[in-house]
């Protein structure tokens, strides 16, 4: 059962990496971008889009470029002691990146959909910026990067294209679900092959129903209740 | 049909033109005589090819690359392939078994020799096949044994010298032998096994370390598959490539006789 085990934790290890820096990335740089008033946003936001476009043997070979041992920050990373080619911190990388936009593209949206009245309400009534945003404006918008959050979790993975590039095919070292099953196909091993696919399958849908519970209600919801909340509070002196 | 019909017919007419074209393009045509060659073979087989359809213009060789097993499982699970090129008799013996290859039209036509080889500017002094278990030799690049013939070559020479345990350690298995070369090129490794004629497309790039000395004969097997529908030039194909004029294509880019 190794052959199962081994490449699913590995892709969970690296999804959950991956999933983890593209919630703080993909927000913080959705929560600019939508705060951003300049005309160079929209070449920004097309440039943090790309990866969504481009093959993932582009993105691959950028990461190859850059990370490589003779990469452009391949030498300053190798001395202070970084290795990301042909490791799983490189997987998560190509992972990352690949990710990216999706959380960027919704959580962009879920952020330009809150109702400033609310932001502004809350400044009329004192709350400091850093509360605004901690306590209006994220759970406002929660909903919809919970969505992109969970889309990019299932997008890392099921990352092939740049990861086989980067982290390349170890088995037990770099070798995800989706690698492994490249590899059984092409030895010709279609019984290992089987059973990956499978097991792919069967985590997918799991992740999936897990997903729609862990999504919270409305964004109007949401709202309601912190307003409730917010009330309860008000009410009681707090 | 009124006048005002007309621009939008003929827009529509343009735009169907074209997604037919496109969706025409790249599928094969009745002449075509697809070659699934070993990955080790590409630029030779690019020349023979050449000269070939130069020698034959109603025939366009469609070429497919790749690790030898990986043309071989193609052609086992129905690939419209014509001629089957192996980098080793194992793949050859595989698709034999499965009856996908006419036996009586197997033949050996190359020779090839693997070598240890390392990037051009490696300062780690890699001479014998034992440094690669030195601690400073972190990463070593080969055919993954279970579907590139290189890796299976590199696999039987080291479990002969009792290193190959310690190698795959820090092995980084490869897709197919030219990116074996690729890695060690980009020096993402540092030493890796590939053919002697792999080793020479990139001079500047890499240098041999070692000639590991052939424990079985590296020889290269062809053979016209049983599915063909154009056996008569799939064999003068074959033919071709055993032929002085083919073998002075492989001479060129470093095959020996088989």
């Amino acid at each position: 059962m190794d052959a199962v085990w081994v490449p699913l934790l590995l892709s969970l290890k690296v999804a959950g990496w991956a999933t983890l820096l593209n919630a703080i990335l993909g927000v913080a740089a959705a929560y600019a971008i939508s705060r951003w008033r300049s005309s160079a946003r929209d070449v920004v936001d097309a440039i943090l889009t790309l990866p969504l476009v481009l093959p993932p043997t582009v993105l691959g070979y950028y990461l190859l470029v850059l990370v490589g041992r003779r990469g452009v920050f391949g030498a300053w990373l190798d001395r202070i002691g970084i290795e990301l080619v042909f490791t799983w911190q490189g997987a998560v990388l190509a992972s990352t990146v690949v990710a990216f936009p999706l959380v960027l593209k919704s959580a962009r949206a879920a952020f330009e959909g809150v109702d400033h009245q609310l932001e502004n309400a809350a400044r009329v009534l004192g709350v400091s910026e850093t509360g605004i945003f901690f306590r209006v404006t994220l759970p406002m918008a929660l909903r919809g990067i919970s969505a992109g959050v969970v889309l990019a979790f299932a997008r890392a993975l099921g990352e092939f294209g740049a990861t086989l590039m980067v982290a390349g095919n170890l088995p037990g070292r770099t070798q995800t679900l989706s690698v492994a099953i490249y590899e059984a196909v092409q030895a010709g091993d279609d019984n290992t092959a089987n059973l990956l696919v499978l097991v792919t399958s069967v985590t997918c849908i799991v992740l999936l129903v897990v997903a729609g519970r862990l999504v919270p209600p409305a964004a109007r919801g949401v709202g309601e209740v912190y307003e409730r909340r917010a009330f309860r509070r008000e009410a009681v002196g707090k | 049909m009124t006048f005002r019909t007309l621009p939008f017919l003929r827009r529509t007419a343009c735009v169907g033109a074209a997604l037919a074209l496109t969706v025409a393009a790249p599928s094969a045509f009745a002449a075509d005589l697809v070659v699934s060659a070993a990955a080790s073979l590409t630029n030779a087989f690019k020349t023979l090819a050449e000269q070939y359809e130069h020698a034959h213009p109603d025939t366009k060789v469609v070429l497919n690359f790749g690790a030898s097993d990986v043309l071989m499982q193609q052609i086992v699970k129905g690939a419209p392939a014509d001629v089957f090129a192996s980098a080793d008799q194992t793949a050859m013996d595989k698709a034999e078994a499965e009856k996908v290859v006419q036996s009586a039209s197997r033949k050996d036509f190359a020779a090839n020799q693997v070598v240890l080889i390392v990037p051009q500017d490696s300062k780690l002094g890699i001479g014998s096949l034992k440094d690669l278990t030195r601690a400073d030799v972190k990463r070593v690049a080969y055919g993954n044994p279970s579907s590139v013939p290189v890796g299976r070559y590199t696999k039987g020479a080291l479990e002969a010298e009792g290193l190959w345990d310690a190698v795959a350690a820090k092995g980084v298995p490869a897709q197919n032998v030219r990116q074996s070369l690729d890695y060690v090129a980009r020096g993402e490794v540092d030493a890796g096994f590939v053919f002697a004629t792999d080793a020479a497309i990139m001079p500047e790039k890499v240098k041999v370390a070692v000639r590991v000395p052939n424990r079985t004969p590296v020889t290269y097997p062809i053979a016209v598959t049983t599915q063909t529908k154009q056996a008569q030039q799939a064999t003068s194909f074959v033919q071709y490539v055993l032929s002085a004029e083919g073998q002075a294509v492989l001479a060129k880019f470093g095959f020996q006789k088989p």
